[in-house]
């Protein structure tokens, strides 16, 4: 049987194809969550560049079949950024842009935080922090008892991180030197409210050193820019290359990407823009060559 | 409902054992059966299933928020994960990651809390659970099943192995009386009507039914006919199977191992109140933790002897006529 979903190296996306997608994607992203009035922004635009790595590039996937068991899985455990897996699932092919005017409305299978049971593509239901990394054992286990060759994907925040479950997880995983599961930290350095800064205003990161953690859990641990494609495609390389460890990615991200005034600022968490800040976002993510 | 002649003076037999050994059985037979544990395979019993199927026995170590949420994950690749600890644990501990991850999308995972109740062999309040029946009970989609002896067991473990809906199991430590016939067939949903009298009707669950089963002796000794209706699965109740022993006896005693909050107790009033309004008495554990002593004692002092299920059952008789009395 050939396997037409599984890209040959030489097939594989550029990184410049890649940015023109994550650019359409951090538009489409803004735009639902202003036409939505509610959800969130600074974390979506974060992940923004992981996820369409993963999807258009990195994992073996059929988006025309969601549920092909083969397929590599992948858990957004920051499930509050569901709008930006939401968006590359539908410029992967798995459902109709179109779709995107329910969001958040009454019967959507595109709920606030993703529920597996509604929309076919999602491999996990997440939401409340800290639970995502746990299923993905689940799913490496199961992998390897059956036999079978897939690699789970798990995005983590790193303010998630806070939760006790990620270091259970984390500990396990080891143990049972799960190298079929790849966790990835989008380490943007804001939560929400965060930790306040005793120098004024600022907010201070979560979790000083991430990968220092991981590596004492023993865990593969690779650094990368988080908003870089082909460094993203390296680190996520290295960790399949990796055979005997779990590994991490941490992937170094601004909060708010893509948007100067939404960069780094820790109240673009969950704002909905107004039209205005809309207009003002839209001038700054162009694609090259594009009407806009 | 089903009727079932109860067995006399049956075989004393732990029911940890006979999980750990179902589970062993079931294994051989399902491919798909993968047990996890949170360090405590020698007490629960899945030590002998880590024995027997090494390769499907995943240690979690002392982590159940995690095991919970692994167990998930195996769920998704098409396994049928069996996971255990001691009851309160599983019902508080890893109560969110039950919700968000097996409840919420409805994932195959069976969930297996032993050590139920306040008979836990003198290891007190924190390892006492008087609220996992409530807890899972009121969780959306979750199968809710408290079996009575060992016999009970296995048909409930293999009918939860045919059954594809997230399940709690509620499982006791200590040896009982097996009380059902060996060809009783357990369905999920199913009460089992274990004495027909007319005067009043008992409706218990897991272990307690086997004390249960003396009060009504008990009664019987003083002219007093009980029927003794067993509802193993508190959820989905067998809504019939309870309005027809409120219907035929006029008056009600539950009785569980549990708070009488939210349990059988709970289920059994909020089902007659709005079915067949009925003069009732609760038999459970009354709004506090338990403590570290030994059993004899433990149902003494906090009422779930047969001689509390009887003495209610009087008392509720001598009462006379309220809501519900039969004419
Ligand atoms: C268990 C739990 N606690 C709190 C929240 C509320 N919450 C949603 S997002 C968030 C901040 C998350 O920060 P981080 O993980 O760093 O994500 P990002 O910055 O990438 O958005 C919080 C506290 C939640 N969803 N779940």
């Amino acid at each position: 049987m050939t396997d037409t979903s599984t890209r040959s190296a030489a097939q594989r996306m550029s990184s410049e194809e890649l940015a023109r997608i994550s650019m359409r994607a951090r538009r489409l992203i803004l735009q639902s969550i202003h036409d939505a009035g509610a959800g969130h922004i600074g974390g979506p635009l974060s992940v923004t560049d992981i996820l369409v790595t993963l999807y258009f590039d990195t994992m073996n996937i059929r988006p025309d079949e969601p549920d092909w068991p083969g397929r590599d899985r992948c858990i957004l455990s920051k499930g509050h950024s569901s709008i930006a897996l939401y968006t590359v699932l539908a410029l992967r092919g798995y459902f109709p842009v179109a779709e995107f005017a329910t969001f958040d409305q009454l019967n959507s299978r595109l709920q606030g935080h993703p529920d597996m049971s509604k929309l076919p593509g999602l491999d996990m239901s997440t939401g409340s922090l800290g639970q995502g990394l746990s299923p993905g054992l689940g799913m490496g286990l199961g992998g390897r008892l059956k036999g079978e060759d897939f690699h789970t994907w798990v995005i983590l925040g790193d303010g998630e991180i806070q939760e006790g479950q990620i270091w259970e997880a984390a500990f396990v995983a080891a143990r049972y030197n799960l190298a079929n599961v790849t966790a990835i930290l989008d380490a943007n350095g804001l939560p929400q409210f965060g930790w306040p800064h005793p120098a004024g205003y600022t907010r201070e990161t979560p979790y000083d050193d991430p990968a220092a953690k991981f590596r004492a859990f023993g865990w593969h641990v690779v650094e990368c820019d988080g908003h870089d494609h082909a460094d993203l495609q390296r680190a996520f390389a290295a960790s399949k290359a990796e055979r005997s460890k779990p590994t991490c990615v941490v992937a170094h991200t601004v909060k708010g990407k893509g948007v100067s005034f939404m960069e780094g600022n820790y109240l673009w968490h969950a704002q909905v823009p107004a039209d205005d800040d809309l207009t003002r976002a839209f001038a700054e993510l162009r694609i090259e060559g594009e009407a806009q | 409902m089903i009727s079932v002649t109860p067995v006399e003076h049956g075989a004393e037999t732990p029911m940890r054992d006979a999980w750990g050994q179902n589970l062993v059985d079931l294994g051989g037979e399902f491919s798909s059966l993968v047990v996890l544990d949170g360090d405590l395979a020698n007490s629960t019993k899945a030590d002998v299933f880590a024995k027997a199927l090494p390769e499907r026995f995943f240690e979690m170590g002392i982590a159940e928020q995690n095991m919970l949420g692994v167990a998930a994950g195996f769920a998704t690749v098409g396994f049928v994960p069996w996971v255990s600890t001691f009851a309160a644990f599983l019902a508080k501990r890893a109560l969110d990651q039950i919700r968000v991850v097996i409840a919420q999308p409805g994932l195959n995972v069976k969930m297996c809390g032993s050590y139920s109740g306040i008979l836990t062999g003198k290891t007190g309040k924190t390892h006492i659970s008087v609220e996992d029946i409530a807890v899972f009970r009121c969780m959306p989609g979750v199968v809710t099943i408290a079996p009575a002896d060992d016999l009970e067991l296995r048909g409930a473990m293999r009918a939860m192995m045919h059954d594809d809906r997230p399940t709690y199991l509620r499982l006791t430590r200590d040896p009982g009386p097996t009380i059902f016939p060996a060809d009783y067939e357990f369905a999920i949903g199913q009460a089992a009507l274990l004495r027909d009298g007319g005067d009043i009707g008992i409706i218990s669950t897991g272990v307690e039914t086997i004390r249960a089963l003396d009060a009504a002796r008990q009664l019987a000794a003083d002219g007093v006919e009980a029927s003794v209706l067993h509802v193993p699965t508190i959820k989905p109740l067998d809504v019939e199977a309870v309005v027809a022993v409120a219907e035929k006896t006029g008056a009600i005693v539950t009785a569980e191992d549990h708070s009488i909050l939210g349990g059988l107790g709970g289920a059994v009033a909020e089902c007659l109140a709005e079915h067949r309004p009925t003069r009732m008495r609760r038999i459970g554990i009354r709004d506090v933790y338990g403590e570290s002593a030994p059993n004899d004692a433990m149902l003494e002092k906090y009422r779930l002897s047969s001689r509390h299920i009887a003495d209610a059952a009087r008392a509720l008789l001598g009462a006379g006529a309220g809501i519900g009395a039969r004419a």
